[in-house]
């Protein structure tokens, strides 16, 4: 777990979160991590589009893909979906 | 306040329910039928029917559908009703459970059925008595009078924003659901101020904004998240916590109540009967607390100081109460009209025994599981409950703690 813990007087009742979701970092389940080969990658972002966990970023100043591994779960599904095999799981 | 004017209508226990639920502004109403409470989704549809009510009356196709459809409407902040019993209820089972931790103030009336088998559609407490750890507030009433009244309490009660429990108001299959009564009712306009609008209070949101605890797409909120093994146990605590608020606010609820009804029922929790200076008594919930009044009086013409303790509210337990109103009886016997297979004697003889463990003076305790399956409790057997009680007030022992009372040897 990556937050610190409150007591039951702290915390909304019925479970209501009261953090955004991007606090909770999920990328330390990872076993494996994509590397991806640029000279393969014609940046069609299917990754982008597949990742569940918006793990796959696009930075429009260098129009370039890159990896949040903050919350990057190695999945794996960028690597099956990339048309191009553009996309490695390594550990 | 003065008492307010009421009419008197001639109804049976659910129709009763229903009546209450008419007058108390319910938005959504949700709808599966099982004897014994059919008449009370029955009576209420004519009033739908009719243009009588603003309530959105869903039919469902199982009462497992129906209480999910009753807290997923309470999330977005409206009242919402259904009811349900025996097999019924069962099927709730998982819901209960999602519906108090979710803090919907959903109100329920049961009526009180045995659980099969063999199959039994007939009266006793077998069906709610297994729901008590579910986190429900659970109230049962003596008779159909009880009933309507009852229910209009507990919208405030669930309601009570220091509290968001869902609330069952139990009443006795057939003897009350299906039997002739009159019922004096408050006119719709007292009864729509008393229960009000449903007020929303605030909760800690996401980015920590304080929010409306509701459904809303202006404020939107995350509602019946994963909870793992970090955070189900502080909020479980938090419904522990509101339960032992809960006595404060139903005594409350029931105090307003009988200023402007004229009718109360003990503290709202318990109602002693002719205990104060009693030396044997007995312990029941529901309609066998009227026929035990009776006795109890009959008792009394003869010299022998018989009393009687009703619980009203079995969830919360109103633990201090009791020991208070029992503390001075010197040969108690708890009423069980359900059975705990292979337990020390039926739910109540449980808790009552254990809670006189803290009383400073300790009674003598016996159990009498009476009236499964909708057995009849006449006067007579409840007559020889005070007859062995006498005994063991002379003798100072119990000798079989846990008795069958009504069945064929």
């Amino acid at each position: 777990m990556t937050s610190e813990h409150k007591g039951w007087k702290e915390i909304p009742i019925a479970g209501v979160c009261w953090r955004p979701t991007t606090d909770y970092l999920t990328g330390d389940w990872r076993t494996l991590k994509p590397v991806r080969d640029k000279e393969k990658c014609n940046k069609c972002l299917i990754c982008y589009m597949f990742c569940p966990d918006g793990a796959v970023t696009w930075d429009s100043k260098i129009e370039d893909i890159g990896f949040n591994l903050d919350y990057c779960k190695g999945c794996g599904i960028c690597a099956v979906e990339c048309p191009k095999k553009a996309i490695e799981m390594v550990p | 306040m003065a008492i307010t004017k009421q009419n008197l209508l001639a109804l049976n226990g659910d129709e009763a329910v229903a009546y209450a639920v008419k007058q108390s502004d319910v938005d959504v109403v949700s709808a599966y039928p099982i004897t014994p409470q059919t008449i009370i989704v029955e009576r209420f549809s004519e009033y739908v029917h009719n243009g009588e009510v603003d309530t959105e009356f869903v039919c469902v196709e199982s009462e497992h559908s129906a209480l999910s459809m009753c807290l997923t409407a309470s999330a977005t902040g409206v009242r919402v009703f259904t009811a349900s019993g025996s097999a019924g209820l069962a099927l709730m089972h998982e819901i209960l459970y999602v519906t108090s931790g979710a803090r919907a103030p959903v109100v329920m009336a049961i009526v009180n059925r045995a659980l099969s088998g063999p199959i039994n559609i007939h009266c006793d407490h077998s069906d709610s008595m297994v729901e008590r750890d579910a986190g429900w507030i659970q109230i049962y009433v003596e008779n159909s009078q009880e009933a309507y009244d009852s229910i209009v309490q507990a919208f405030r009660i669930a309601e009570h924003n220091d509290l968001l429990l869902p609330t069952m108001v139990m009443l006795d299959a057939f003897f009350l659901s299906h039997t002739l009564e009159s019922v004096n009712v408050l006119p719709d306009e007292t009864v729509r101020k008393f229960v009000g609008t449903r007020k929303i209070p605030l909760v800690r949101g996401h980015k920590g904004k304080l929010v409306p605890f509701k459904l809303d797409p202006e404020n939107p909120i995350t509602m019946g998240p994963l909870d793992l093994y970090d955070y189900y146990f502080e909020h479980k605590r938090q419904q522990e916590e509101a339960m032992q608020r809960a006595p404060r606010i139903i005594k409350e609820v029931h105090d307003e109540y009988a200023r402007i009804s004229g009718r109360k029922y003990g503290n709202g929790l318990i109602e002693p009967y002719r205990l104060e200076d009693a030396e044997i008594a007995t312990v029941c919930l529901g309609s066998t607390a009227g026929t035990t009044k009776t006795v109890v009086d009959q008792l009394r013409t003869k010299g022998i100081k018989a009393g009687l303790l009703r619980l009203r509210t079995y969830r919360p337990y109103p633990v201090q109460d009791i020991i208070n109103a029992l503390e001075n009886v010197k040969a108690i016997a708890v009423m069980d009209r359900s059975h705990s297979f292979g337990a020390h004697g039926g739910p109540i003889f449980h808790e009552i025994r254990h809670t006189l463990y803290e009383a400073s003076i300790h009674p003598q305790i016996v159990d009498y599981i009476y009236g499964l399956g909708g057995r009849d409790m006449p006067q007579t057997l409840i007559h020889e409950i005070y007859k062995d009680l006498q005994k063991i007030l002379e003798t100072k022992r119990v000798e079989k703690p846990i008795q069958f009372i009504g069945v064929r040897e």
